[in-house]
């Protein structure tokens, strides 16, 4: 088993809003000095040994991201 | 004649959608999530809602159902398929239409009656509009902001492949006011306001929505079958 971690994020060409309505919160709550959030999607994947690298790819760029509009980054963790 | 209608796990408008194939004159033929028999249809409507829960992302995981699988390879046959709002998002991510909807600009659900002008009246779905035609029809949703690359969206506008456009007001941040789209050969529409919930003026702004219904069975008449 293997634990794999793939994160979703808008491309910076995208205009995120939800990322813009959490940038305009932190101040309301005192915290200053953040200029700029994106909010993404995080996946944790438990996995067999015989999923290669190839495979996780094909589920990261397929199927968890829509490659229109968000990239992604696929790594093995430990376990 | 006889129009499907898909229903999801989630699928809200599947009632709507049917009612508004019987309206004009169609058979109104359920088709169901799991079955890939798409039951000798002439065109298929993918209704709104929230398949799955709308979880991953709208659409997402509807484009795997079995049904769909059966709509793809019809609609690469010439079968019109109209994606209304999530079944606009479906079509999307199984590759039929470019493009995907985001979250709207706002972050509000939006639920309102929307002018929109029928940009292309060639398409399957759109024949029985004058060109220019502007018509009223409720929208309503939460990820309806139409984005596709810089290119894409190029290619749209300069191929008339732009359906429907918002008027009076983007209510989303679409891009160009985007409201609606078709495939190359103009046998699927996708849109994010809803024409099946406009066909009666007792129970909708407007019947202008008729229009979307009649123009398929045009379409499907001048099919010419070997």
């Amino acid at each position: 088993m293997a634990r794999v971690v793939v994160d979703v994020i808008p491309k910076p060409e995208i205009l995120d809003p939800q990322g813009q309505a959490i940038v305009k919160a932190l101040p309301r709550l005192g915290f200053t000095g953040v200029r700029d959030v994106r909010q993404g999607k995080h996946f944790e994947l438990e996995v067999d040994d015989e999923v290669d690298d190839a495979t996780l790819e094909k589920i990261a760029e397929g199927f968890l991201s829509n490659p229109v509009i968000e990239d992604y980054v696929v790594r093995r963790v430990e376990s | 004649m006889k129009i499907g209608v898909i229903t999801f796990p989630g699928t809200l408008d599947d009632v709507d959608a049917a009612r508004a194939a019987r309206a004009v004159e169609a058979e109104a033929v359920p088709l169901w999530h799991a079955d890939d028999d798409l039951r000798g249809v002439d065109a298929v409507v993918v209704p709104g809602g929230f398949s799955y829960g709308d979880y991953l992302r709208a659409g997402a995981i509807a484009r795997f159902a079995p049904i769909m699988q059966s709509v793809v390879d019809a609609a690469r046959r010439g079968m019109p398929v109209l994606g209304i709002c999530n079944g606009f998002q479906i079509l999307c991510e199984a590759g039929l239409l470019p493009g995907v909807m985001l979250r709207n600009v706002g972050l509000h659900f939006v639920c309102k009656d929307q002018w929109l002008r029928v940009e292309n009246t060639e398409t399957a779905w759109t024949t029985r509009f004058e060109p220019g035609a502007e018509i009223l029809i409720p929208i309503k949703n939460i990820d309806g902001r139409y984005t596709a690359s810089a290119e894409t969206v190029r290619e749209l506008e300069a191929e008339g492949r732009v359906v429907f456009r918002y008027v009076e007001g983007n209510p989303n941040g679409s891009i160009n006011d985007i409201a609606g789209i078709c495939s190359p050969d103009g046998r699927v529409v996708g849109l994010m306001p809803h024409p099946e919930h406009a066909i009666d003026a007792l129970t909708g702004p407007s019947d202008d929505g008729l229009g979307v219904f009649y123009s398929v069975l045009d379409a499907t008449r001048s099919l010419v079958t070997a």
